[in-house]
């Protein structure tokens, strides 16, 4: 008996080896690389002096606000989604796929051209503006503002909320808000005590999923805030390219990674606690 | 040359950098075929040239390209490649001369470059290339101010109408620390070469308080931008400025403002590791001649210090062929950009940093 069991394991270990082989060579490998280079100086010694450039009072300025419009973009793509979600909920059949589908539309385009088109829709003699002063309205200054980023992020990002959402909630089953309704819950009441806690996964994995590419954009900054709002991205990105400094580039990826391993650790630790609670009887 | 392409930049940004070992030569000649490897800008040499020079040589050209200066280097100071014929800008070139990593050219074996290319253009190589023993120019230009002029009632010759507060959120500049500090500097009346860290910090200060004016910093969007009229003023170089006049009349050019700017040159050099340094004097020699200088120059715009070209192509160029070939003060005595050494790379990156990052 145990010795068919590891048999069936080893079996089953032995199906997995590709994407071990993959992961190693492409995930885990290049973010030793990363670590690698963010710590050591040219010749290979270790050292601290790039990861101390970083506290430096301009990286942390880019920090704090990539981090400040990462998160406000996620709290705005969780208040669109929300409710959106709810209502694919209620009518779940054809036309709810089709509205799902609908908001699932611009991954299909590459970002580079949405974002493109987001700075001739912004720009000061742009589409919003046109619009505005046909209508005798004056013009709004939106392009190359951490507004226009915060728009750009949330156009590009919204799917990737909308979609985990989705499946949590529609995944809670109706008599358990029946039930809510039966015991007198008012539908406020039902969307807090009982669709909040019940979609708290999706709510997380959404949240991730919008943060971290959120944090690390360098695209959307770069054409929707016109090189005038500099975002940690955008500074990796020069580190790499113009400035040819791997050393500090991957030292900044480095505290980077502390942001976005949180952020998991969260997605897991809400994700274990929903297990949990399955698992009682 | 500084026509960067931004998408490519990002694109190549995305590939792993595991991967940058997989696109060495592009093809391989075949063994023992005469070959030459040259690797240049993208899209700066015609490939009718290439080909014409292949049948009357016999040389076969395996043309590998690169988007920037930057990336280039590493290539050849690791030594990985062993190309025969580069075409870097002039700080570069410096750069690479500091480091030991180019041959001296045979001049014998060049005799279109000395009779064709400029005595002048020579004599500005010499800024960058002390001696003058490494670089045959190929291009230059000079950094300028393009201009609306439905947009700005004001007479433009000085940098100083960029610091001018009536042209708030109008003014374009280049997202390039060397290319936007050279301004401040030029206009304090220092070198734009200066190793002097206090000159920077006050150039560094200067564009601070000049940021709220500015609408972008930019590399190829400010081409679009002044053409559709978004911007009033913008900062770019002259073989662009040539492209965006034809595409809006209402653009105009300052090649030089008064109190001089920089005057950049690529130029071909044959790096120590050349394996075929004859093919690659036979190249540079080549694409100095007359005719296929005037075919390049046709496809590329940017203007060429090759001195039999402008007869040539002066008429179909109209208006702009002043802009195209300017005459002589324009460029006598100004800067060209030399490399200035790590430490103050570092300093570069930081300040320009600290000024992208200012509110």
């Amino acid at each position: 008996m145990r010795e068919r069991l590891s048999a069936r394991l080893s079996s089953h270990s032995f199906l997995a080896l590709p994407f071990a082989l993959w992961a190693a060579l492409f995930i885990v490998l290049p973010l030793f690389f990363v670590l690698w280079t963010g710590l050591t100086d040219g010749a290979g010694r270790f050292t601290a002096e790039h990861l101390s450039t970083v506290l430096q009072p301009e990286y942390l300025r880019a920090l704090k606000l990539s981090v400040e419009l990462a998160l406000l973009s996620t709290c705005i793509c969780l208040v669109l989604a929300y409710p959106l979600c709810l209502i694919l909920r209620e009518r779940r059949e054809r036309q709810g796929l089709l509205v799902f589908l609908l908001f699932l539309l611009p991954l299909w385009m590459n970002s580079l051209l949405t974002t493109m088109a987001w700075q001739t829709i912004m720009e000061k003699h742009g589409i919003i503006n046109m619009l505005l002063s046909a209508l005798g309205l004056p013009g709004v200054h939106l392009i190359n503002t951490p507004a226009a980023i915060v728009i750009g992020m949330v156009y590009n990002f919204l799917p990737y909320m909308v979609l985990p959402l989705y499946v949590s909630i529609s995944r809670i089953d109706e008599s358990i808000i029946e039930a809510a309704r039966d015991l007198g819950a008012n539908p406020f009441q039902t969307l807090r005590r009982v669709l909040l806690p019940l979609s708290l996964p999706g709510i997380v994995s959404g949240s991730t999923m919008v943060f971290i590419p959120s944090l690390t954009t360098f695209v959307i900054s770069a054409l929707l805030g016109g090189n005038k709002v500099l975002l940690v991205g955008n500074i990796i990105e020069q580190e790499f390219t113009a400035a040819y400094d791997w050393q500090l580039g991957s030292a900044l990826s480095v505290v980077l990674m502390v942001f976005i391993i949180l952020n998991i650790l969260l997605e897991a630790f809400t994700n274990s606690g929903e297990q949990g609670k399955k698992r009682r009887p | 040359m500084k026509k960067m392409r931004f998408c490519l930049a990002l694109l190549l940004f995305l590939l792993p950098l595991s991967l940058t070992g997989c696109d060495m030569f592009a093809e391989k000649a075949e063994e023992g075929q005469d070959v030459l490897y040259v690797y240049s800008w993208g899209d700066y040499i015609d490939a009718e040239m290439l080909k014409k020079f292949e049948e009357e040589t016999g040389i076969h050209v395996v043309l590998d390209e690169y988007d920037t200066n930057e990336s280039m280097y590493p290539r050849i100071a690791e030594g990985a490649e062993d190309y025969d014929v580069l075409c870097p800008s002039d700080y570069m070139v410096s750069k690479l001369i500091r480091n030991g990593l180019l041959q001296p050219l045979d001049f014998e074996q060049l005799p279109h470059a000395r009779q064709y290319i400029g005595e002048d253009f020579f004599r500005q190589v010499k800024t960058f290339d002390r001696e003058g023993k490494y670089t045959v120019p190929y291009c230059w230009g000079t950094v300028g101010i393009i201009y609306n002029t439905r947009l700005v009632d004001d007479p433009v010759d000085s940098w100083q109408i960029l610091w001018n507060e009536k042209y708030r959120d109008n003014i374009l500049m280049q997202d390039s620390a060397r290319d936007s500090l050279m301004i401040p500097l030029k206009l304090m009346g220092k070198s734009m070469n200066t190793l002097d860290e206090s000159e920077l910090m006050a150039a560094r200060d200067m564009l601070i308080e000049q940021k709220p004016l500015v609408q972008a910093y930019g590399v190829d969007d400010i081409r679009d931008k002044m053409i559709s009229g978004e911007a009033a003023l913008g900062v770019t170089f002259s073989g662009e400025a040539i492209n965006m006049i034809d595409a809006n009349e209402d653009l105009a050019f300052l090649l030089a403002p008064k109190e001089g700017t920089n005057v950049w040159i690529d130029g071909w050099v044959i790096p120590k590791s050349a394996r075929h340094p004859e093919n690659a004097h036979k190249f540079i020699d080549f694409m100095c001649r007359p005719d296929v200088a005037v075919t390049n120059f046709r496809h590329l715009g940017y203007s060429t210090p090759n001195t039999a070209v402008k007869a040539q192509v002066a008429e179909e160029l109209g208006d702009n062929a002043y802009l195209a070939f300017p005459p002589e003060e324009v460029y006598e005595g100004q800067e060209s950009y030399r490399y200035l050494g790590e430490k103050l790379d570092k300093i570069y990156t930081r300040i320009w940093l600290q000024v992208k990052n200012s509110r």
